[in-house]
């Protein structure tokens, strides 16, 4: 659509500017002013340069946490895209049944984080849970409160439980928005399942995939509420990932210059992947 | 095509309804249940649990509490947002892709890097453990959000409908609420179920920013859990009672969904 | 290749279908000689797409056969029926180029890789694409979209009919001449059966051998362009073909003797009136009708300038005349006769054509 110029616009934009100015730009003020002070209490601050983003860059216990947190949105990435995907093409285009299927999909996305780490925790557990209790019986050895494994397990399960609807809803309504004629021309020129999905359901959904992606990358690193009370981070560090090291630091050992240096790493890491892929997908769209 | 397409969606229900069902369960047993056998489905039916939480004001004030800073942040997010997105779908002016892209990058922002600086500045301004004070706080994820779905939806609108409405002697505030926003009642359903989605479910900036008046459900919900030790029964009950509220606003926009999801932008 | 019969087809959106209106297409059988060019034409919601739906194979019919060269197809898939088909939206694959998207068909069955080079070239050149089969399809203008839609139909040698659903919708104007033309040489030239479903008359008459009208499910006529024109079989072909449409009068007939308000009309079929209809109606193109010096008195209401012509609008006592003067001859003033050309003029009895 072509805009007309109009300076005055800004006063439509101005409550949000102002709004979201108070929510943003203050905090990350302070932020950044606790990442150049040092402190010994009393509210007493010294000019301290770079030195806690120096120190935090090259502490290994940052570079685990980071690597863990890639791990993770590298693994659940792999699983809910794919799975996502899949669900909404096997869904039905229309009928009844659509909109029930739709609704329960949806449920677990407006489930409270710390009701989602709840449920799995009590799901979990290894005497009075279902999904414990069903591992243990067949034989497996299973307790995630022990084993970084068993624990890495239900944490990916419990993401995928919680977050692969976002994906089938919004690839669901993607393939919607494909006009019939397509899947007609198709049936007509011969193509198979596979050279549908190829050449005709994959192209259009580019869009949609592309915000999937950009939200579960987005979210995913973000994550905090559900592991905090599934495994509290542990057993160990095994699932501590950027943002429990963070609050551990910031909350746990009240050290707010190390905190503040390292949340702003973390929010550019975020920042720069999500610009990364962004430009990634777009670049390939200007091909087109 | 036909049988096979039934079996996966219908086995991904199942997988997605198996934990709710077993807090549903829970919530239905006594805690000597919970605690001394293994059920498939509550031996000793109870009720307790529901009972405790719909009585005891540390409970259900805690409920009404989070209904309220959700609402109010739902309201205000949609409010501010309407005509920025406008602004956004309509005009060009100084800064405008550079203003966009920041809000968005709010929505990168994440809490845990918020929590303490918030907790500061909400106490310094005497917004600290109040409704309005959440509320506001979780505006920094949610008007990001709100903006964009809507600049979505208002894009798909052709410029020609503003055009024939000041033609027809409109003037802009009743062509805005006449004309415009019943046009993007869509819209503004999604994004409203957005916000509340998002409001409803975080809990780390809910918890900092709260101690007694305004503090939420899900806040009461670990505390109880660490304070009480195991009271599992209470815990799923409550944590069902924080189910409902989604499930309502679901059945609400269920007909946007198919759709809605696309962001109006497909 | 092959001949199309339709033997009492019958076609309900509705699962249960009660009331007549309940039925997309009304009975209907038609026989179509191989490699003929046919259009279907019909105003919005007459059924039209919903036939050629049925003819491709997309929609399985309520009732009815389809035979193709007296195979019964009733129940292949369009995949087996071998036909190619232009949607009114450009059906493209986005993310292929031009040549892949004409080999797309080809490769789908496996045709060996020569074969599918020498095709697709060949037809490129026929749709003058040549010169862009290394550009993505996506970046195409619309005309040159459709073109691709009509190649991927072409490529195939066993294509026994290509359908083309209202192809020039999104078309631009200027081009759409082109375009037609374009289509019209190519069906000279591969000499397929090709059926053109369309609600412009002039796309329709231009193009097609035969054209079937369509009202509401209901085929009106089935005709050449020429009898459509000329011999109109009811009252809504006539007005729905040519520009302006046919003069519809109410009128009596005695005697084998139509009578316009109360004077006598010579007409071609009154003499085969037998008398049951409910509703008489007189029909007469205003093509057929001039001024004379006396006849049917008629009061002018207005004239249009249309170009090499200009249309005169009359009143009569029945109802509105219209007729067609040549640029520069004289129009008569406020009052005058006309008379009606009798081998052109018919009697309507219920709205279809008596006799």
């Amino acid at each position: 659509m072509n805009k007309t110029l109009n300076q005055k616009a800004w006063f439509f934009v101005l409550p949000v500017v102002a709004l979201v100015a108070f929510n943003a730009v203050i905090p990350l003020m302070t932020v950044v002013n606790f990442s150049v002070q040092e402190t010994f209490g009393d509210n007493v601050f010294f000019w301290a340069g770079v030195r806690w983003f120096e120190e935090v860059l090259r502490s290994e216990r940052f570079h685990a946490a980071l690597l863990r947190q890639l791990l993770y949105t590298g693994i659940i990435l792999a699983i809910e895209i794919p799975l996502g995907l899949a669900i909404a093409l096997a869904m039905p285009r229309r009928g009844p049944w659509v909109s029930v299927c739709l609704v329960f999909m949806a449920l677990p996305l407006l489930i409270p984080w710390n009701v989602v780490g709840s449920m799995w925790n009590i799901l979990a557990l290894p005497d009075i849970g279902l999904l414990g209790r069903s591992l243990n019986a067949i034989g497996l050895e299973y307790n995630y409160t022990r084993q970084p494994f068993a624990a890495w397990f239900t944490m990916v399960l419990m993401d995928v439980w919680h977050w692969t609807s976002l994906v089938v809803l919004l690839c669901y309504a993607g393939l919607r928005s494909i006009p019939d004629a397509f899947y007609q021309a198709a049936k007509v020129d011969g193509a198979r399942a596979w050279a549908v999905f190829r050449y005709i359901q994959l192209p259009k959904l580019r869009y949609v995939l592309t915000i999937a992606i950009l939200l579960r990358l987005m979210d995913s690193f973000m994550i905090y509420t559900e592991v905090i009370v599934l495994t509290g981070g542990g057993p160990g560090n095994a699932t501590t990932f950027l943002s429990i090291d963070l609050q551990k630091i910031a909350l746990g050992q009240f050290d707010l210059g190390p905190a503040g240096a390292m949340s702003i790493i973390y929010f550019l890491i975020i920042l720069f992947l999500s610009w990364m892929f962004y430009t990634l997908m777009m670049r390939n769209e200007d091909r087109s | 095509m036909k049988r096979p397409g039934w079996l996966i969606p219908t086995a991904y229900i199942v997988f997605l309804m198996l934990p709710i069902y077993w807090l549903l369960n829970m919530s239905f047993k006594s805690t000597n249940e919970i605690l001394g056998s293994f059920t498939l489905w509550p031996r000793e039916f109870t009720f307790d649990n529901y009972v405790e939480i719909l009585t005891n004001p540390v409970w259900y004030s805690g409920y009404l509490n989070s209904l309220s800073y959700v609402v109010i942040n739902t309201v205000l997010s949609v409010v501010v947002a309407l005509p920025a997105a406008y602004a956004f779908s309509r005009y060009r002016f100084l800064g405008d892709k550079h203003l966009f892209f920041w809000l968005l990058t709010n929505r990168m922002a994440p809490p845990a890097v918020f929590a303490l600086p918030f907790l500061q500045l909400y106490s310094a301004v005497g917004l600290f453990d109040t409704h309005i004070g959440v509320a506001l706080a979780h505006t920094l994820f949610n008007v990001p959000l709100a903006v964009w779905i809507l600049e979505g939806f208002m894009s798909g609108v052709p410029k020609e409908l503003d055009e024939t409405a000041y033609v027809d002697g409109y003037s802009f505030p009743r062509f805005f609420t006449r004309i415009f926003l019943p046009t993007i009642a869509a819209g503004i359903g999604v994004a409203a179920f957005f916000c509340f989605m998002f409001s409803w479910v975080e809990l780390l900036l809910a918890k900092t920013l709260t101690s007694v008046e305004a503090k939420p459900i899900v806040a009461t919900m670990t505390r109880t859990a660490s304070a009480s030790g195991y009271e599992l029964g209470l815990l799923a009950a409550a944590g069902m009672l924080t189910i409902i509220p989604g499930a309502f606003v679901i059945y609400f926009v269920r007909n946007y969904i198919a759709k809605g999801f696309a962001l109006g932008r497909v | 290749m092959a001949r199309i019969t339709l033997q009492d087809l019958r076609h309900s959106y509705a699962p249960d279908p009660k009331t007549e209106a309940d039925w997309a297409i009304k009975r209907l059988s038609l026989d179509w000689d191989d490699g003929g060019a046919y259009a279907l034409l019909g105003p919005s919601g007459c059924g039209k797409t919903t036939l050629l739906n049925v003819i491709s194979g997309l929609i399985r019919p309520t009732e009815g056969r389809i035979f193709f060269d007296g195979r019964d197809v009733t129940d292949a898939t369009p995949e087996q029926r071998n036909i190619a088909q232009v949607f009114q939206f450009p059906v493209i694959y986005d993310t292929m180029t031009v040549y892949d998207n004409l080999a797309f068909p080809l490769r789908n069955r496996g045709v060996a890789e020569a074969e599918v080079d020498r095709t697709v070239r060949e037809i490129a050149q026929m749709l003058d694409l040549d010169r862009m089969l290394k550009k993505r399809a996506a970046g195409l203008t619309a005309d040159g979209k459709q073109k691709i839609s009509l190649g991927r139909g072409l490529v195939r040698s066993d294509v026994v009919v290509i359908m083309l659903d209202e192809p020039l919708t999104v078309i631009d104007p200027h081009l759409k001449w082109t375009l037609r033309s374009k289509l019209k040489e190519l069906h000279y030239r591969v000499a397929r059966t090709m059926i053109y479903v369309t609600h412009d008359q002039t796309e329709a008459l231009t193009f097609a051998d035969q054209v079937v009208v369509m009202k509401e499910g209901t085929v009106m006529q089935i005709g050449t362009p020429v009898d459509l024109f000329e011999r109109p079989k009811h009252v809504f072909v006539g007005h729905f073909i040519g520009s302006p449409g046919m003069n519809v009068l109410p009128c009596r007939v005695e005697n084998g003797q139509a009578l316009l308000a109360g004077a006598p009309v010579a007409t071609v079929n009154a003499a085969a009136y037998r008398g049951n209809g409910k509703r008489l109606e007189l029909g007469v193109r205003p093509e057929f009708v001039r001024f004379a010096p006396t006849g049917i008195p008629v009061d002018l209401v207005k004239v249009a300038d249309a170009g090499r012509f200009r249309i005169v609008e009359m009143r009569h006592a029945e109802g509105t005349i219209r007729l067609l003067v040549p640029d520069g001859a004289a129009i008569p003033g406020s009052r005058g006769h006309v008379q009606f050309d009798p081998t052109r003029t018919q009697v309507y009895e219920d709205g279809w054509l008596v006799g």
